[in-house]
């Protein structure tokens, strides 16, 4: 006999199938937006089943197309990178903080601990990477005013290490001669992989979301990245439209503006959506992982 | 014979004594935290000097040291005017009604999901209602306006003329429906984020506790009041103190993105991040922008530092420290 209570089942899986339904209806009414016709828009606004479809805004955007894909090819550019280089950093920290025969162990940790309590804020932090370092309309801004690692990513990653390491593997492969490199490399990597792809995960959907780094870091059009680009055509587009009284003539008028606008954004979630399903069980464990941690 | 002599100093060495560290031996692990400290300090650290600016004239060509000194001045001028009370007021309340309706929510449907006992139904739940947490604040940002546009918007277009209403509604110029438009918002995006972490606590009750209670007849509802219940509220509670501590930080995106950064609407959607990086941008007051980013990072600390202190008294494991 099963330990369950047929009405509550019944009433969790209609509850839960609404909040599913709350959750997906949003982007199906900017999909079928995109994708309706430009007098359509006129009569019936932006609906989930237009009268008449139209690919006219995504032939507009793909005839220039070459600012998107550089926009494309800034986000990968920034992820990958950024990705690597913090997942490699954020290792590096977290295994020797693990491990009790560091020295001055308790002292790192602190730093650390202390750098997730207390923020400088965002204008010193500007002075730092602009003023300071120069990062100012660089990609450098973005990977590194981004988030590289934090100390959330080294605890969380450090909490797992020690539950997983095995002192005596460690002690006999020193007695082994191991030098300790080869000990991170050969033990702990291969025992880490489940919180490697975890925080690799979140570090990537971080850089992917990212907007504030460059609206801050970035003014120059040819280093935005594809939500900095989005951001600013939702600003722009208001902009024309404020204006167009003034130039209704003028080529301009001629933009589908209102599905073009739609149809940037379903360009740029797209990817993200496309690639959930295959990530999205490593998406879910580590929201559990965070939360077993507190 | 390494092991054993070390094992044998370890004996012979005397309790409490201050430990000798064995650089020699383990440099490599400090060596191998070389990068990630040398972020640390650029990105953490050397940020908290700068809040000497907000006691000086902010000049972004001469930096931070050697920008005037104007000692509280950014300060009298910030907390003079009505703003430090609107963005104070604002970041509280929302954080406050977000935090209870959040945990509430999300608790419920964390309770639903723990009588899905179908593998397949369970995970694609889990799959869809975490999605919005996956989105960034960008693409909310057309979500929204999709509905709200005033010309376009399904709202305006489909909505209100389906309940008689037949004059457009000037959503991004009238501060009444923030609160509303922006709790529901916050809402979409984290409950599913947020059942699924509570979801997580549910699955660590002992299968045991449940097992007993059905021999003795237990209905699943008396179950879940009986068993589930008294031992996952406590923690509950304990999370939601812990993000009282962060009362005082908002979530940028939400107030920024959402409501297209929209002056007119600054009585009720403006927060001390927003207003912080007006300031920066360029379209709000620098001065006393870096008075509120201090006044935030400061206030901020001490609230995570009393509501940490309070969790600790009453539950040692939940603290953060």
């Amino acid at each position: 006999m099963k330990n369950e209570s047929p009405v509550l089942t019944w009433i969790s899986h209609i509850s839960l199938i609404a909040l599913s339904a709350a959750c997906i209806i949003p982007f199906i009414l900017l999909i079928s937006a995109s994708l309706t016709d430009q007098d359509t828009i006129i009569k019936q606004g932006y609906s989930f089943w237009p009268e008449n479809f139209s690919m006219v805004a995504y032939d507009y955007l793909f005839a220039r197309g070459s600012d998107i894909l550089r926009a494309y090819g800034v986000t990968v550019f920034v992820t990958v990178f950024g990705t690597t280089l913090g997942l490699i950093i954020t290792l590096l920290m977290a295994y020797p903080l693990a491990r009790a025969e560091t020295p001055h162990r308790t002292l790192i940790l602190f730093l650390v601990f202390f750098s997730m309590l207390f923020h400088g804020g965002m204008i010193p932090s500007y002075l730092v990477y602009a003023k300071y370092l120069g990062l100012k309309n660089t990609i450098w801004a973005l990977i590194f005013a981004g988030v590289l690692t934090n100390g959330y990513y080294i605890m969380m990653m450090r909490v797992f290490m020690q539950g997983s390491m095995s002192k005596d593997l460690i002690e006999s492969a020193q007695i082994d001669g191991a030098s300790e490199y080869r000990i991170l490399w050969s033990i702990i990597i291969p025992t880490s992989t489940p919180i490697l792809a975890v925080v690799g995960l979140f570090t990537a959907i971080w850089y992917w979301n990212d907007w504030q780094t460059g609206m801050i870091y970035i003014t120059n059009p040819k280093l935005y990245s594809i939500q900095n680009m989005l951001q600013r055509i939702m600003q722009d587009i208001q902009f024309i439209q404020s204006n167009l009284q003034a130039n209704s003539n003028s080529a301009m008028a001629q933009m589908p503006r209102d599905t073009v606008k739609m149809a940037i954004a379903v360009i740029g979630s797209l990817p993200i959506l496309l690639a959930y399903p295959f990530f999205q069980k490593y998406f879910i464990k580590g929201i559990m992982f965070g939360a077993v941690k507190g | 014979m390494s092991q054993l002599s070390s094992e044998a100093a370890a004996l012979m060495k005397p309790r409490k004594k201050k430990r000798k560290y064995d650089y020699r031996r383990y440099h490599p692990l400090l060596i191998m935290m070389i990068p990630g400290l040398i972020y640390i300090l650029i990105n953490n650290y050397l940020p908290m000097f700068g809040i000497v600016i907000a006691f000086k004239e902010v000049n972004f060509a001469k930096g931070i040291f050697a920008s005037d000194w104007v000692g509280f001045k950014n300060f009298e001028f910030l907390f003079a005017s009505n703003n430090a009370w609107i963005i104070t007021r604002n970041t509280i309340l929302y954080n406050l009604v977000f935090l209870v309706l959040g945990t509430v929510l999300s608790f419920i449907v964390a309770l639903m999901l723990n009588e899905v006992k179908n593998k397949f139904m369970l995970r694609s739940y889990q799959a869809i209602i975490s999605m919005p947490h996956l989105i960034s604040w960008v693409i909310v940002s057309y979500l929204v306006f999709a509905f709200l546009s005033v010309d376009n918007g399904f709202m305006n277009r489909t909505i209100l003329p389906m309940l008689g209403i037949d004059e457009d509604i000037y959503w991004y110029t009238e501060p009444k429906y923030w609160p509303y438009i922006l709790t529901l918002v916050d809402l979409w995006k984290r409950v599913g984020y947020g059942s699924i972490v509570y979801f997580a606590a549910l699955l660590g009750i002992n299968d045991e506790y449940y097992e007993a209670a059905r021999l003795d007849g237990a209905s699943r509802l008396q179950q879940i009041w009986h068993i589930t219940l008294p031992i996952v509220v406590p923690v509950i509670i304990m999370m939601a103190m812990l993000q009282l501590g962060r009362i005082f930080y908002s979530d940028f995106g939400l107030f920024y993105q959402v409501t297209l950064n929209s002056g007119i609407l600054f009585s009720t959607t403006a927060t001390i991040d927003t207003y912080v990086f007006n300031g920066l941008t360029g379209s709000g007051n620098l001065g006393m922008s870096t008075a509120a980013g201090v006044y935030q990072s400061i206030v901020g600390f001490i609230l995570v530092l009393t509501v940490n202190y309070l969790v600790r008294r009453k539950d040692r494991e939940n603290a953060l420290f």
